[in-house]
């Protein structure tokens, strides 16, 4: 779903790209409060992670493929900060190294990925962490419908921004359900990988899993119950 | 109180799993259009569709200048991309880490208590 140039009018473009800047700042200061040691190695895998698989495109229907996103993905991993600033990296990266997705749609390609995916996905994710029970499946499992569920919100915002600026050539309304329709197909791969690969860190280091860790962050009064329940 | 344990081993292992993906499965992986691409051809979204201005780069388009075989490109391309991808986050983190504002200290008034 990486946009190119000349999908989306200039202005539009412009306008997205001074919101993916202003988003960028405040996940670097919302970062900068926590980060520790740790989590400079972590969130570089993260990020790099994300691109390998974002490589893979699998096939959701005749003619067409998805690959992985990633917002929700980094976002449980790394957290709510750091994980969109893995895949405005990955953006980067992609538009500078490998042409793929346009400079001039770089913010827009933030905003949709990186942004709403990431932080949609990530309040989705709480929520249902919220209402699930306590165990380590109900974070794979609130992960990966969080992940799913990103990537259609993701389409959604670029039949916003195709609605703001696009050529006119469709109705929003046809653009919103074409688009929403495939990325529900693109979105089960979302999700199938994200919890596949959030049950294999959980596996092996369910400390690192920002997801599972920041139930710690409860009030005081809850927090030493639920710390045994996850040490158990 | 979670146990904390050296993160180099998951980030070894991690950054295995993510060469051996863009390097030797990404070769294999579907070459039709994303959903996005798709929506926007079969629905005219792409007429003023401009060409990338960084589209003659070395790894454009996931292949590398002069390899002819496109599965090797594309396998060499995500190694490539692996690589700077963790190096160009790895240097982001560290640099937000080196600039973090670290909390206030916290007044311990039982020893300024005693103290005074």
């Amino acid at each position: 779903m990486h946009i190119p140039d000349g999908f989306i009018d200039p202005g539009t473009s412009a306008v997205a790209g001074v919101v993916a800047i202003g988003t960028v700042g405040v996940c670097v200061k919302q970062a900068g409060k926590a980060i520790d040691d740790r989590d400079v190695p972590l969130a570089g895998l993260a990020a790099a992670f994300v691109f390998s698989v974002q490589m893979l495109n699998f096939p959701v229907a005749s003619g067409t493929s998805g690959h992985l996103l990633g917002g929700a993905l980094a976002a449980v991993l790394v957290g709510p900060w750091l994980g969109p600033l893995c895949v405005a990296v990955v953006l980067v990266v992609q538009a500078l190294l490998f042409a793929d997705g346009g400079l001039s749609a770089l913010g827009l390609n933030v905003v949709n990925m990186s942004v709403i995916g990431g932080w949609g996905g990530y309040a989705v994710f709480v929520g249902l962490r919220t209402v699930l029970p306590r165990a380590r499946s109900s974070i794979v499992a609130a992960a990966g419908i969080a992940a799913g569920v990103s990537v259609p919100l993701a389409a959604l915002a670029f039949t916003v921004q195709y609605a703001i600026g696009g050529n006119d050539a469709t109705s929003v309304s046809t653009v919103a359900v074409a688009m929403v329709g495939v990325h529900l197909l693109i979105g089960i791969g979302e999700g199938v990988i994200t919890a596949m690969t959030v049950s294999a860190v959980m596996a092996v280091r369910p400390d690192l899993v920002y997801g599972a860790r920041a139930r710690e962050l409860a009030p005081v009064a809850v927090r030493a119950p639920m710390a045994t329940t996850v040490g158990g | 109180m979670v146990v904390r344990r050296n993160v180099l081993g998951l980030v070894i292992a991690g950054l295995v799993v993510a060469v051996a993906v863009a390097t030797f499965a990404s070769p294999f992986a579907s070459s039709s259009p994303d959903g996005l691409e798709k929506v926007a051809a079969d629905k005219s979204l792409d007429t003023d569709v401009e060409d990338h201005a960084l589209a003659d780069g070395p790894f454009a388009d996931y292949g590398v200048e002069g390899v002819d075989d496109e599965r090797v490109g594309t396998g060499l391309a995500g190694l490539v991309g692996v690589a700077v991808t963790f190096a160009v986050g790895f240097g982001l983190f560290a640099v937000i880490k080196r600039a973090r504002v670290e909390p206030e200290p916290r007044p311990e008034p039982s020893s300024a208590a005693a103290g005074s």
